[in-house]
């Protein structure tokens, strides 16, 4: 699939500023409202631009904790990743999954409002999680970057 | 810390899952006036919980295939200050993520890249070269999914 360099342009102001109104980014990007507004309906139908999302800053609702929580899976049950993924989907206080080729199968990220909470989620919630075989945790201290931008 | 409705939840929800759409079309959802969805909104954003929007992209299409996260132990704590290598570290353009964690690791990095080549690249060239780096594990992206959290 081929973006050209007034694409990457395009792409790369709103990246930077999703919330910028058509016009705005038009101008920054070098291009006529019309034409901006094409690229971006034509990004959209090719699935390029899938939309936007808003991100919740879990710690301004009072979850002060978070925890990084990576698992080593039992594979020599063929279901282990999808009993263990829906049976994560079922903790609330899960906010992300992931899956990897490493070390590390899974990770969850999860929120607790303090850490007598994480202590209960983790005994009681994460530690009855199926086919664990191994796991770590690592605890959130400081988010120094976090964008989603790509070097286009 | 805020306190939250059932209606704030519910717009919060909304905009996890869609933030381009209009306070007016939100609110005709939710059964809200345009007037009153919109001073919800602003009410979510100047309390911080709605920290911010971020556009979804498709990666792979843009040329971005490959995702990675690294966990880096820093070798000679003490020596280097943490500042140094935070500052190096998130210019890299190529990471997208530093977390400051507790654990097995120092730092938490999300690395994007063209493909495996251009990620051995960026983690010789760039990574391997920060100041006070120690060991470094590598586990590559398959697949990621966000959940609503604890929401109601």
């Amino acid at each position: 699939m081929q973006i050209d360099d007034a694409d990457r342009r395009l792409l790369r102001h709103l990246m930077a500023d999703p919330a910028l109104p058509t016009a705005e980014l038009a101008e920054r990007a070098g291009l006529t409202v019309a034409t901006c507004w094409r690229r971006l309906e034509r990004l959209k139908e090719r699935g390029i631009l899938r939309g936007e999302e808003a991100r919740i800053d879990w710690r301004a609702l009072g979850w002060e904790v978070e925890v990084s929580l990576r698992f080593t899976l039992d594979k020599t049950n063929p279901r282990a990743f999808d009993e263990f993924i829906s049976a994560a989907r079922e903790v609330p206080e899960v906010i992300e999954i992931q899956t990897f080729l490493g070390q590390t199968d899974l990770r969850l990220n999860m929120i607790a409002r303090d850490m007598q909470h994480y202590q209960e989620i983790y005994r009681e919630r994460i530690l009855a999680l199926p086919h664990i075989a191994d796991l770590d945790a690592l605890m959130l201290v400081a988010t120094i970057k976090e964008s989603a931008e790509l070097p286009l | 810390m805020i306190a939250l409705d059932d209606l704030d939840r519910a717009i919060l929800r909304a905009l996890v899952e869609d933030a381009s759409q209009s306070a007016g079309a939100l609110g005709r959802a939710l059964g809200l006036s345009q007037p009153a969805c919109w001073r919800r909104i602003r009410r979510l954003e100047e309390a911080g919980v709605i920290a911010g929007r971020r556009l979804d992209l498709d990666q792979a299409a843009l040329g971005f295939g490959v995702t990675v996260f690294l966990g880096i132990k820093l070798a000679t704590r003490g020596r280097v200050s943490l500042e140094d290598f935070e500052r190096a570290v998130t210019a890299i353009p190529e990471v997208q993520v530093v977390q400051h964690v507790l654990g097995r690791f120092d730092y938490r990095l999300r690395v994007t890249a063209r493909d495996i080549a251009d990620f051995e690249r960026v983690l010789r060239r760039r990574v391997m070269t920060l100041p006070g780096v120690g060991q470094v594990e590598a586990n590559v992206l398959l697949s990621e999914e966000r959940r609503p959290g604890p929401l109601g």
